[in-house]
């Protein structure tokens, strides 16, 4: 065998170097090709959709726990949060005759009809956290209203072992689902108050969801119904491409 | 003329594979940063750079796709972590962080090398592997790179995180941080850039097939043949 120069030896590695460079690089087109392949999953790569629900899995089993609170401000840091959704919000909605239809985890259909006397009958709670919308804002907000476990506890015993929380506005424009852990968050509230106020129907009247550990998209206003069920009901953001947990 | 090791296998693959995976980064963060674009330079009420402004996003079209750009984000945020800590490991088990990181002498080397490089007669300080302003840099990139990855999780999770979020100075901060590193990172590479070109064509080569040619040394010419 011929013994090779230096030279013919950079050569022969710099060619190596190079092909290898260039299928790196096509293996980088092949993967983002790759990634957006597939039939959409809600309006999301059937790839990245998988990819959420690992991350999900993740959060869930190492580090998600109900004594993670998140942190509460001073009166003084209240912003002055904005309107940012419509959807499902009816400006007409006849506050004084209002109840919530309740279907608890087992039941087919909703069994009871809850006054937001009945809601207001629970222990009050009042907390000043700072709201976090998906889009990247974030503004510190007073609200106060009940801890969703203690409704839970009061008007559907037992539900709390349902895998998932389904609420939807009165006309059912807006959905929201969320996994029971969050649900029973104790800083997870229906709220009937904003920034010392009764809440305005704009923000939710007459009663909010306040999933202080999770994004907006999950804080559904004007709440019409809630049900306990083991199957995901339906989210409206997770179908337009969000992550369905969008846990914080 | 003998060949000389530039860079080793593992370096080029760390390096090489930290290209495509930062940029999906950036422009998944681009995508999630378009939808509340709130970061400018500029002081009181004068803004002299908007970031970003209209005509960007109309040239490079990442508007209207923030769930796309979060789903992306959250899943190459695993493999560019995973890369930096690999790399990090093999740097520090190597020992090769010996030629990387800064040494005492290397912050006023580095302001010679700087003024070198722009034109300046300045002689160049006699060097390792990398020059001073290269150890102060390649330190700071991936002292950069820890930082986004702990900003990233203080936005992801301030809830489950909190006390990491209030380590680096609550929400709203992370935010920023996590932004303006990002600009970091696009500075670094319009620099890089410049420096591999001036550098020539020997320099990227080895990058790419690890080495070069070299002179005998004396020593090795003298125990030659």
């Amino acid at each position: 065998m011929a013994i090779s120069s230096p030279e013919q030896e950079l050569r022969r590695k710099t060619r190596r170097g190079f092909i290898g460079l260039g299928a790196g690089a096509l293996g980088c087109v092949g993967i983002w090709k790759w990634l957006n392949s597939g039939t959409p999953d809600n309006k999301l790569p059937p790839a990245l959709r998988s990819v959420l629900g690992f991350n999900e899995r993740v959060v869930r089993n190492a580090i998600y726990s109900n004594n993670h609170l998140v942190p509460t401000y001073p009166a003084s840091a209240i912003g002055n949060i904005k309107v940012n959704g419509r959807i499902g919000i009816d400006e007409e909605l006849d506050l004084a005759n209002w109840s919530l239809a309740l279907t608890p985890f087992g039941a087919a259909s909703p069994s009871a009809k809850i006054s937001l006397h009945d809601i207001k009958s629970l222990p009050r709670y009042e907390q000043t956290i700072n709201f976090k919308c998906v889009e990247g804002w974030s503004t510190v907000t007073q609200f106060a209203g009940a801890r969703f476990s203690d409704f839970t506890a009061k008007f559907a015993p037992g539900s709390e072992h349902a895998k998932c929380v389904g609420m939807k506005t009165p006309d059912e424009e807006y959905y929201v689902s969320v996994d029971t852990p969050s649900a029973m968050h104790p800083q997870t509230l229906l709220a009937y108050e904003m920034n010392g106020a009764a809440l305005t129907v704009p923000h939710g009247a007459p009663l909010r969801l306040v999933l202080a550990v999770k994004y907006g998209i999950k804080n559904i206003k004007q709440i019409g119904s809630i049900e306990y069920t083991d199957a995901r009901p339906d989210d409206y953001w997770a179908e337009e491409g969000y992550d369905w947990y969008a846990g914080l | 003329m003998v060949l000389e090791e530039k860079h080793k296998l593992a370096t080029r693959w760390f390096h090489w594979l930290n290209f495509p995976l930062l940029s999906v980064m950036i422009f998944s963060g681009a995508l999630i940063y378009w939808s509340y674009d709130t970061y400018r330079i500029g002081l009181g009420g004068v803004t002299l750079f908007h970031f970003f402004p209209d005509w960007f996003y109309s040239l490079t079209q990442i508007d209207h796709k923030l769930a796309f750009g979060m789903a992306l984000h959250f899943l190459f945020a695993w493999i560019f972590t995973i890369n930096g800590i690999a790399y990090v490991l093999y740097t520090a088990v190597s020992g090769e962080w010996r030629e990387l990181v800064p040494e005492k002498k290397s912050f006023a080397e580095a302001l010679q090398v700087a003024m070198h490089d722009m034109g300046f007669k300045v002689p160049l300080p006699p060097q390792g592997r990398y020059n001073a302003a290269q150890r102060i840099t390649y330190t700071a990139i991936v002292l950069m790179g820890g930082l986004s990855v702990i900003t990233g999780l203080a936005i992801y999770k301030p809830a489950q995180l909190s006390w990491l979020t209030a380590l680096v100075g609550g929400y709203e901060w992370a935010r920023w941080e996590h932004f303006w590193l990002t600009m970091g990172y696009v500075g670094f590479f319009a620099i890089h850039i410049g420096q591999v070109i001036r550098a020539g064509w020997p320099n990227f080569r080895s990058m790419v097939a690890g080495y070069d040619l070299a002179k005998l040394s004396k020593n090795e010419a003298a125990s030659g043949d």
